[in-house]
Formats: structure tokens, sequence, C-alpha cells
């Protein structure tokens, strides 16, 4: 149910204190690419101490490591892993890279005696692992899986535009993997941090596709992704106004009702309701009163 | 404990309210003498004969050409050749452009100074106490009060004069310094013993002058009174940092669950980044709804002449440009009205453009338990700024509206209490933080409407808490007790001490 997964690099002080005033659902705290090789250690060492001092946080952690084909990752892994983070988030991610990573999860947690088992997120973003998508999404302990179209494009060797056709193909076959096993279907981030309108056509274009979900590289585009993974005002009162329409059906007896002159079946019924757990999971309920 | 009063000379009144001007009546000195005639004279030095200056006198200066200012620059040299002395500098502000008045000070030449605001070589010289007289600090509405009571006697006003024209009238609206509307230097025009406009730019006629020639005795044409980039206010571009966008969606959220953005609305916000953000973050709002503001006031951005031009604001009532772009609109556009520091401001005008605000966004140097404002000092007692508009605009406008990060550079911005006061909490509405939006108690009205609502309040209590929590208590200032200065409230009382900086 998150809508954003918002990036803060990893060795960025002000940004890891800021990151849960913006009302991302989920922050990916990175250890990779945002952080050069030679400042890898000073990230751990800030991000333990982060997550040390951390009280209860409005967002699901993440973290992205380093993969797992250098030591970074398992550097990593030693050093932050903890109760608070709900996951990892794994680049360049194959079948198999997953079950090692399960096992060192398995290995650290036991280590450290945590009670929660860590959640894992793969990132597509080879050819490759577009073809395993669906293998991925039955591993245990997957949650989601996340677009990389960056780097895909690359080793596609095919050109990457605002338009996005050239990932029209992972974009839909992650959707419909993550929906089929209940992940969330995490979209590529979208890079042009100025370009608030093509932020927007992008998403809305992702969410058409089935996904659930963006990464955000910039506080500034939480805001634009919570909105357009979220129930509108008008849905949520729609949606009222079918439950309730379908409860004083039942007393009746009927098992299909019509409302404004359109016939309403159980699907459309299952989808408000849907809508409406949404809309609670989003704290929207509270905010539209009926007209 | 010490009060305020024990401070104070006997002619300074303590603070009482910003309500207090209610019960005064309006002290008016009579207007300058009108001239018969403008002189034309070609150097500053020649005005200096004329006028047979002398020691002990108060020059007046306005602050249009802001940190492109060379009027007071050429004033300060001629003091300084002619070794005169104990002179007062009345300038509306002060910018870091102005470092070559620090010498003067230091020469004793200049031994007092009067502004609205002061920032840069001068401000620090002031705070280290190098002064002789104590530093009057003023407000925008407040100097054209002191002004028309003779609490500020000018006994010559150089007014910077963008264009002239023959008969010596004067304007800002053309010219190679072209600033647009001249709003401060309008109480100057009109009660200065002596006026003299100084210009680079002569033209044949100017239609609807801001500087009526009937005040103007000389009028000194130069090479350069300033440059007009120099104008550009400090910040005038939309901040793109997500907390100050995020602090300025909240305040729109605030502003639009109060119901303050409908038709036929006005407002007025600063010139910082959070403040355009906040107009950006308006201007989408009113797109979205088919709203249109009455008026929007102040010192007038670009982005407001956009929203103007766009027929969101009918009018806009522009006492000082704080860009090239509202220059501009200002040479151009009917409905972007010039108006006085006088009309602006000042409490005892019977309907001052800030009581018709139905809000303003403001910001903060530090805010303290009872939302009590510091726009003056930094935490260290050092002068860096000063209320200008501000306190003028939290008194009038209905809903005030304090936008502020909680930390800045790692320091609570919320206080116990204010190293100086600028705006009484009397009159602060709401606290706008990336952390929480605290309403003042004094507006229970406001704090039930938000709630119904479903907007989340905090106390301003545990906003200051918070931000203990992530960086410490800050150490408390112990001060020399040395006064340099007072900040007069805009009803002439005085609100508080500066003292000199450690």
């Amino acid at each position: 149910m998150n809508r954003c997964f918002l990036f803060v690099p990893g060795n960025n002080p002000a940004m890891l204190q800021n990151a849960d005033i913006f009302h991302a659902d989920a922050v990916i705290f990175d250890l990779e690419d945002a952080v050069s090789v030679s400042e890898k250690d000073a990230a751990r060492q800030l991000l333990k101490h982060f997550f040390e001092t951390l009280t209860k946080q409005p967002y699901d952690i993440y973290v992205r490591i380093n993969a797992l084909t250098s030591s970074l990752g398992a550097e990593d892994l030693s050093s932050i892993l903890s109760d608070c983070i709900k996951g990892i988030v794994l680049p360049k991610a194959h079948t198999e890279d997953i079950k090692a990573l399960t096992k060192l999860l398995e290995t650290f947690e036991a280590a450290k005696r945590m009670k929660n088992k860590t959640r894992i997120i793969p990132i597509i973003e080879t050819a490759k692992s577009v073809l395993e998508i669906e293998a991925m999404a039955q591993l245990p302990r997957i949650s989601g899986m996340l677009l990389g179209a960056e780097d895909l494009t690359s080793d596609m060797e095919i050109e990457r535009t605002k338009v996005g056709i050239e990932i029209e193909y992972p974009r839909a076959k992650m959707a419909y993997a993550c929906k089929a096993f209940g992940l969330d279907a995490i979209d590529t981030p979208f890079t042009d941090v100025d370009d608030e309108a093509g932020l927007k056509a992008d998403t809305i274009h992702a969410q058409k596709l089935g996904m659930n979900a963006k990464t955000a590289i910039h506080p500034n585009q939480v805001e634009t992704i919570n909105q357009i993974f979220s129930p509108t005002e008008a849905q949520i009162r729609w949606a009222r106004r079918i439950v309730i329409a379908d409860t004083e059906a039942q007393l009746k007896h009927l098992g299909v009702f019509s409302l404004d002159g359109k016939m309403i079946d159980k699907p459309v019924v299952d989808r408000a309701k849907k809508l409406l757990e949404k809309a609670k999971h989003y704290h929207m309920l509270g905010e539209i009163s009926d007209e | 404990m010490s009060k305020l009063s024990d401070y104070l000379p006997p002619d300074f009144k303590p603070f009482v309210s910003s309500d207090a001007y209610k019960q005064k009546q309006r002290r008016l000195i009579s207007e300058k003498e009108q001239s018969q005639s403008v002189v034309f004279l070609h150097s500053v030095s020649e005005v200096f004969d004329a006028l047979n200056l002398h020691d002990g006198m108060t020059f007046s200066f306005h602050h249009h050409l802001r940190n492109g200012d060379k009027v007071i620059g050429l004033i300060g040299e001629e003091v300084h050749r002619r070794g005169l002395k104990d002179m007062t500098f009345a300038a509306s502000s002060l910018f870091p452009n102005h470092a070559s008045l620090v010498d003067l000070i230091k020469e004793g030449n200049v031994s007092g100074i009067i502004a609205n605001y002061a920032n840069g070589p001068v401000a620090k010289a002031i705070s280290m106490g190098l002064l002789k007289k104590p530093f009057i600090m003023d407000t925008h509405g407040g100097r054209a009060r002191a002004i028309e009571s003779g609490d500020l006697m000018i006994d010559v006003a150089f007014i910077a004069s963008p264009a002239v024209d023959k008969a010596g009238n004067g304007t800002g609206r053309f010219g190679p310094s072209a600033c647009g509307t001249l709003g401060y230097a309008i109480p100057d025009l009109h009660y200065a013993k002596k006026v003299v406009l100084i210009s680079d730019y002569q033209m044949d006629h100017i239609e609807e002058a801001e500087l009526n020639h009937r005040y103007v005795d000389y009028v000194v044409m130069v090479d350069k009174i300033g440059d007009s980039e120099g104008i550009v206010s400090g910040t005038t571009k939309v901040t793109r940092d997500p907390v100050g966008r995020k602090i300025a969606r909240d305040t729109v959220m605030v502003l639009d669950k109060l119901g303050l953005i409908k038709e036929g609305f006005s407002m007025q916000t600063g010139a910082g980044g959070i403040s355009l953000a906040v107009v950006e973050y308006v201007k989408d709002l009113m797109i979205r709804q088919n709203i249109r503001a009455r008026f929007a006031s102040g010192g007038i951005t670009g982005q407001y002449v956009l929203m103007h031009e766009q027929g969101l604001v009918e009018t806009l009532y522009d006492v000082q440009c704080f860009d090239l772009r509202a220059a501009k609109s200002y040479r151009e556009n009917r409905r972007h009205v010039a108006i006085s520091a006088s009309e602006y401001g000042n409490p005892f005008e019977p309907s001052p453009i800030v009581d018709q605000l139905d809000f303003v966004v403001l910001g903060a140097t530090e805010i303290d338990l009872n939302f009590n404002v510091n726009v003056t000092t930094d935490s260290l007692g050092e002068i860096i700024g000063g209320s200008g508009g501000h306190a003028d605009t939290a008194h009038g406008a209905k809903v005030t509206v304090v936008v502020t990060n909680l930390l800045k550079a790692r320091l609570p911005i919320i206080k116990e209490h204010v190293t100086t006061l600028t705006t009484p909490g009397s009159d602060i509405d709401i606290l706008v933080t990336e952390r929480g939006i605290a309403v003042n108690p004094i507006r229970i009205d406001l704090m039930n409407q938000l709630k119904q609502k479903g907007i989340q309040i905090v106390k301003i209590e545990d906003l200051m808490q918070l931000s203990y929590q992530i960086a410490g208590v800050p150490k408390t200032l112990s001060h020399e007790k040395t006064i340099i200065g007072y900040v007069r409230y805009r009803d002439g009382s005085i609100i508080d001490v500066l003292y000199k900086k450690m």
C-alpha cells in the first residue's frame, strides 16, 4: 500500500534528519549510487547511528545496499541491519542474488538476534531480470519490485526517453506479476526533478499500467506521486455511496442494484470497498465530507 | 526584574500594545513650504554650498535602489570631504553597499543613524557600538509616522530620482536606474525642510510624477545614482529547497482551510524563497478554483506582476518594486499603483493598505513561546535586518502567518524569549514549520476552524522541544548591557533595546 518510495542519500545528515517530513510512505536510504566509494564507510556509520537514534517513524525504512557481487553489499548489511529496517533494496537483482541475500539476512538476523524478518525489494534493471520477474516475485521475503529503467535501457542498448515507450513491456510485466503475488509494483524514478508536468504524466501512465507506487529521487516529487496513487475526493464520495447502497440492497436481499441509473454488481462493490480501504490507510477519510 | 522603561530616556515611551495607537491623536507638522522654482545644479558640492549645510544636521534617504544605491555614498563623501561632524543619516534602509558610511561613523562625521532595516558592514559597525548616538530602528509605516509627527525632523531629504523633468518633477519609472515606485521617499518629500532630487536622467516632461516639483528645492544631475540591477531583493527565486516548499504548501493549505483564498481576497508576502513558493501555490489554487484577488500589496515581485497580467490579481499596491519586472510593470500597467509609506502602513492613516489585508505571510529570524518575532538581530544580538513592514502588516492583516524552518544552520528558531523583539506576538496568529503548525492561543477562533477541518495543530512549546531534541538546547546569550539603539514600534513607542554585541 505504499505510494511513494523516497530515495535519500545515506551520507547526507540533513536529508536523513528531514526524511520524515515529506509524507513519503517509504524511504530508501541509499548506500549504492548516491554514495561514492570513498564515502561508503562513513555513510554506513552515519546510517547506523541514525537508525539507533530513531524513534517511531511515519514511513517504512528500506536501505539500498551495494550489489552482492562485491564485498560492499555484505559489509552494508553487517553494519546497518536492524529491526527498524523493513527491507533491503537490492540492485541488479536476479533470482540467484535474492537467494544469496536471503541466506545472508538469515545469518545476520540470527547474529543480531533480530525479531523481524527483513523483506527484499529487487531492482529490475537488466534484460535477464525482466525475464525472471515471475520467478523472483514468488520468492519468500519479496515485498515489492522496483523498476530501474536507466540501467535497464542501458543494458538493452536503447534510448531512454521521457515518454517511456521503451519500458512499456517491463512496466506491464512487473505490474501483473506484483498484482498476482500481492507485492508493491514500484515504478522507476522520473529523473528530471524540475519537470513537474513530466513527472505527473509519467506517474499517471505508470499507474494506468498497474503500478501502485513510484520512487522519488527528490522530496519535491513526493506530493505529486502521492496524489496520483491516492483515491481522489470524487472517487471516495462515489465509493461511499456504493457501499451504503450495497448495505441497503443486502437488507433487501438484492444481489444487483442500480445507482444513478447504472447497474451495480459485486465487482463494482468490491472495487469501492478496496478504494475506501486505501483511503483509510492514507488517512483521507476524515478530510472529505459527503456532499 | 528590570522593565523596558528602566532603560529608556525620559522622552521615549515604552511599548504598551499594538493597539495603543488607537487611543492617540495623529500629530502632523506643517508640510514643507512649497518652492517657487526648482534650481538645477551640477554637483553635490554646489548643493551643500547653496543650502549652507553644517554640522549636526539630519539628512534623509530612501532605499528604492537597495543594494545598487550610490546616493548615500555620494552625500557621505561630500560630508567627509567638508569635515562636517555629528550628522544624522535617516535612511529608510541600509544595505551592504553603504559600507563607506563605516569610516564616517568612526571619524565622527555621522553620529546618528535612523533606519527601518540595516544589513551589512554598517549594521555590523553599529552592533559593535561604534555609533555615537543610539541607533533608532523604525517600521516602514512607523517611519512615515515619525516624519509627519516631527519625531524625525529632516533638514535635507536627498531623494534619488531615476528620472527628472525640466520642471523638477521626479519619477522612478524611467532612466537607466529605473527602480519603480518611490513610496518610502514620499513622507521625506512632504515634510523635510529642504528637498534635493539627485538624478542621472533628465526628460522633457514626466506625466504623473511621484515626486512633485512643488516640494522640490534643488535637482542635482550626477553621473550615476545607482545600478538598477541592485534593486533586486535578496531572494527573488522561488525556493527549490524541499523543506521550504513543504512549509509553503502547508501554509497555503492552512490559508485555504481558513477560507482566506476566496473571490476578492487580498494578500501580501515577503520576497524570501518560501514566500515566493507560497505565492506560486496560491496562484495554482486560484487557477484551479477560478478565484480572483482584489489586490496584492507591499514589495511587489515579478510573480505578482504575472498574476496581475493573467487577470488573477486586480490591483497591485506597490510601495517598492522588488525586482526589475515589477519596475517595468509599474511603468506599463495602470492597475499597478504606487502608494506612499504612509498609505502603506502608517497606523494613523484612516485606512492604510496593511489594514485591508486578508492575510500576510512573513518570515522570522526567531520566534518565541509568546509568538513574539525577531527579524532585527541574530541570536548573538548582531543587527542583520529590521522590521521593514513586518510589524505594520502583522498588525494590519486579518491573519498573520509566520513561516520558518524549525532549525536553521542547526539552530532552533523557536526560543523561550526572542533576542530582540520586532513584532509583538499578539499580532502573530499562526506559525508554520516543516514539522508542525502552531496557532497562537489568543486566536482560538482560528484554532477551532483548523481543527474542524482536520488540520493537526501542535503547541509551539512542543515544536521548540522537538527542535531541542534534534539540535540540543542552545546556550543562552549573556550579552553586555551597553545599549546601542532602540527598536521603535510603529506608534512611536519603544518595543525593545539593542545591545552592543559582545
